[in-house]
């Protein structure tokens, strides 16, 4: 097994490497925004769609810069490109859906400055993914995330009737939570063969 | 620099200079009041060393794009002012990439993209935003050094409390009994999550015994 299957690429941003649970990447709306299931769910399908969008861009813009050969733009580049297709994208679903830009429209510019984001286009591009492989990449980090901030969702609509010291409310509890789900995905480590 | 006398009258609201600087080192906490920048906050923090590097790295990222954005806030229209900030954050945060790569790889390697993830560190973007386009070039160094250090501070904290209970050393060195039986579990990713909300939970404790009348009323 020289190179690794796009399932398990997928599979293992989903799952073993979690991108919120392992990576830390995309916590502050993890946090943020994960008191009620349905923002969460909403959230999670903006952010799964803007990394998709992304991967494939930035995989161009790798491209690019590999044949002029200017590896010191990449960062500025990415940030460029992923904040102008977020714009992009904000501009695009107005026109054709109200409904839908009703539905995500105040989630677009939010996850702009989004780590997790970033975090696709910059670790595809470390490990010298190609296309296909980025873009099972960045569907499975999508889904991931999605996954981890529903989870979240749901425990802190329970939470919000047990009795919590009030030394430990907001985010330590928060946080104390994350780390039993990080501790449960751990599980999921015994996929990787 | 653009040190304007019209802002004077800014400048007089705002509250004095050591203030600027005490209040991001412990009132205004980054990390644990503000509980900001989460991200590096919990990946890098498994040893000191590492976190203290990343601490150093978002400091002078911080100092500098709070100072070159607040003697730039004449010239940048409103309406692309976060896009300016994030280009120069950018800008910095490349200088800074490769800086840790030039002083040591073993570093750079450890830390990964994390560095470049700096770039999308709400801390940065957020004192641009609210302190250092408002205020002019000296307070927005200050400004920016306490938080920096505070959140430094944080860092290291927690980069400490992981070393320390994960892997029995400091900085790399042995400095518990052998008997010592590690807590494995606070190198990886959720000893992360325990580490911040146990040191979260001893602020709160603290804040809330420090004034006991008031009631640390919690969002």
């Amino acid at each position: 097994m020289n190179e690794p299957s796009l399932w398990s690429i997928f599979i293992n941003a989903c799952l073993i490497n979690n991108f919120v649970l392992a990576y830390f990447l995309g916590i502050c709306p993890f946090l943020g925004v994960s008191s009620k299931v349905d923002t969460a769910m909403r959230m999670g399908i903006t952010v799964s769609f803007v990394m998709l969008l992304a991967s494939v861009a930035s995989y161009g813009i790798h491209r690019v810069l590999e044949a002029i050969h200017a590896p010191f733009f990449q960062l500025i580049a990415y940030v460029v490109v992923i904040a102008s297709t977020v714009q992009l994208i904000e501009m695009l679903i107005k026109k054709l859906s109200p409904v839908l830009f009703a539905n995500l429209g105040i989630f677009l510019p939010l996850i702009t400055t989004n780590c997790a984001i970033l975090g696709v286009a910059l670790f595809q591009t470390n490990r010298g993914y190609d296309l296909l492989e980025s873009v099972f990449f960045a569907l499975g980090a999508g889904v991931g995330f999605s996954l981890a901030l529903l989870l979240m969702a749901g425990i802190r609509e329970k939470l919000a009737l047990a009795n919590v010291p009030k030394i430990a409310q907001g985010s330590v509890i928060t946080l104390l939570v994350a780390g039993i789900l990080s501790l449960a995905f751990m599980g999921f480590a015994g996929l990787a063969t | 620099m653009a040190n304007k006398p019209i802002n004077i009258p800014v400048v007089a609201e705002s509250p004095a200079d050591t203030n600027v600087f005490i209040r991001g080192l412990w009132q205004q906490n980054p990390v644990f009041v503000q509980v900001l920048g989460m991200c590096p906050t919990l990946a890098v923090t498994n040893s000191a060393i590492n976190a203290l590097t990343m601490g150093l790295a978002t400091l002078f990222v911080l100092v500098m794009s709070n100072g070159l954005i607040a003697s730039l806030r004449h010239v940048i229209p409103r309406q692309v002012r976060i896009a300016s900030f994030i280009l120069i954050i950018a800008t910095f945060v490349s200088v800074v990439d490769y800086l840790i790569q030039a002083i040591s790889l073993t570093l750079y390697n450890a830390l990964g993209a994390f560095i470049s993830l700096i770039v999308v560190n709400c801390i940065i973007l957020g004192r641009a935003e609210s302190f250092a386009s408002k205020h002019n070039v000296g307070q927005s160094l200050k400004d920016g050094l306490g938080m920096g250090l505070g959140f430094t501070l944080a860092l290291l904290c927690l980069g400490i409390v992981r070393e320390l209970l994960g892997e029995g050393a400091l900085f790399g060195i042995a400095v518990l009994p052998e008997n010592f039986e590690k807590w494995v579990i606070m190198l990886l990713p959720s000893g992360g999550f325990f580490a911040l909300a146990g040191l979260l939970l001893l602020f709160n404790w603290i804040k809330q015994r420090n004034r006991p009348i008031k009631g640390a009323s919690n969002e």
